[in-house]
């Protein structure tokens, strides 16, 4: 096994540009999407999930806490699960979902399209992709 | 400025990363799958009605629930890999460990999940 040590320049010393930005907002929002995560689950389990929801649809409503996503369970009132707050909160992962997958698919679209007017297309089409995909995203939520 | 890269397609598929190239692959198609599943997740939702049903369908299939846990799960965990070792510089020289750690975790939630979706579909 090769035990050659890795070259480390500490984050503070790598300078931030635009695409040092991005690489940073992939990790801290993977992490904030984790939260959001766990937060929902335990959200579900307060609401009374033990009884009235299996498994599956515990685990939908934690990665995307919205109501329509508790239609088709137990759950004898789903006021509680469309309050303002929970729709907040399915905002909230909604947007950092978009922006970091969004982010990714430039990412892998970098490594395939090498020409300089590729990649600012690219870069058009994936504004186009984030903002459409977060207004209807947001749209669906705060009207279902 | 334009990139140019020197290594054909068939050269890449050649290359031997092992490990850390397998999880690098699993990771991309994982991003990807979601990426694609949530899209359509959105605009299903958003358009509704006969076509918005047939997407449904689609995805409540077991055969895609598998293909899409195999998404999230590898990505979530390995990306918590990523993030933990990125973050944390110095543990960059654990790199391989921590990619059987992952394997260790990932292999059996999987599995209960594989089980628990066929179990569920075969009534």
């Amino acid at each position: 096994m090769a035990t050659t040590k890795p070259r480390i320049l500490s984050l503070s010393k790598r300078g931030l540009n635009f695409e040092m930005f991005m690489w940073l907002f992939t990790r801290l929002s993977a992490l904030a999407i984790y939260a959001l995560i766990l937060f929902a689950i335990i959200g579900a389990l307060v609401m009374g999930a033990r009884n009235d929801m299996n498994l599956a649809d515990v685990l939908r409503w934690g990665f995307m806490p919205s109501n329509t996503h508790v239609q088709s369970t137990e759950v004898p009132d789903l006021a509680p699960w469309s309050t303002p707050f929970w729709r907040l909160t399915a905002s909230a992962l909604l947007l950092l979902a978009v922006a970091h997958g969004v982010h990714g698919l430039v990412v892998i679209a970098d490594d395939y399209i090498v020409s300089p007017r590729g990649r600012l297309t690219v870069r058009w089409l994936s504004i186009a992709l984030m903002i459409s995909m977060s207004v209807i995203g947001v749209y669906v939520l705060w009207t279902s | 400025m334009s990139l140019n890269r020197n290594v054909s397609l068939a050269t890449g598929l050649r290359y031997k990363g092992q490990g850390p190239m397998l999880t690098f692959v699993l990771h991309r198609i994982g991003g990807l799958g979601m990426a694609i599943f949530v899209m359509i997740h959105i605009l299903a939702s958003f358009i509704g009605g006969e076509v918005g049903a047939f997407l449904n369908t689609i995805y409540e299939h077991w055969l895609f629930q598998i293909f899409i846990f195999f998404c999230v799960l590898f990505h979530a965990i390995n990306g918590l890999r990523i993030t933990i070792v990125d973050l944390f510089p110095k543990l960059l020289v654990h790199q391989r460990e921590a990619i059987w750690v992952e394997w260790a975790v990932f292999i059996p939630l999987f599995a209960i999940a594989v089980f628990v979706i066929i179990s569920t579909a075969g009534g």
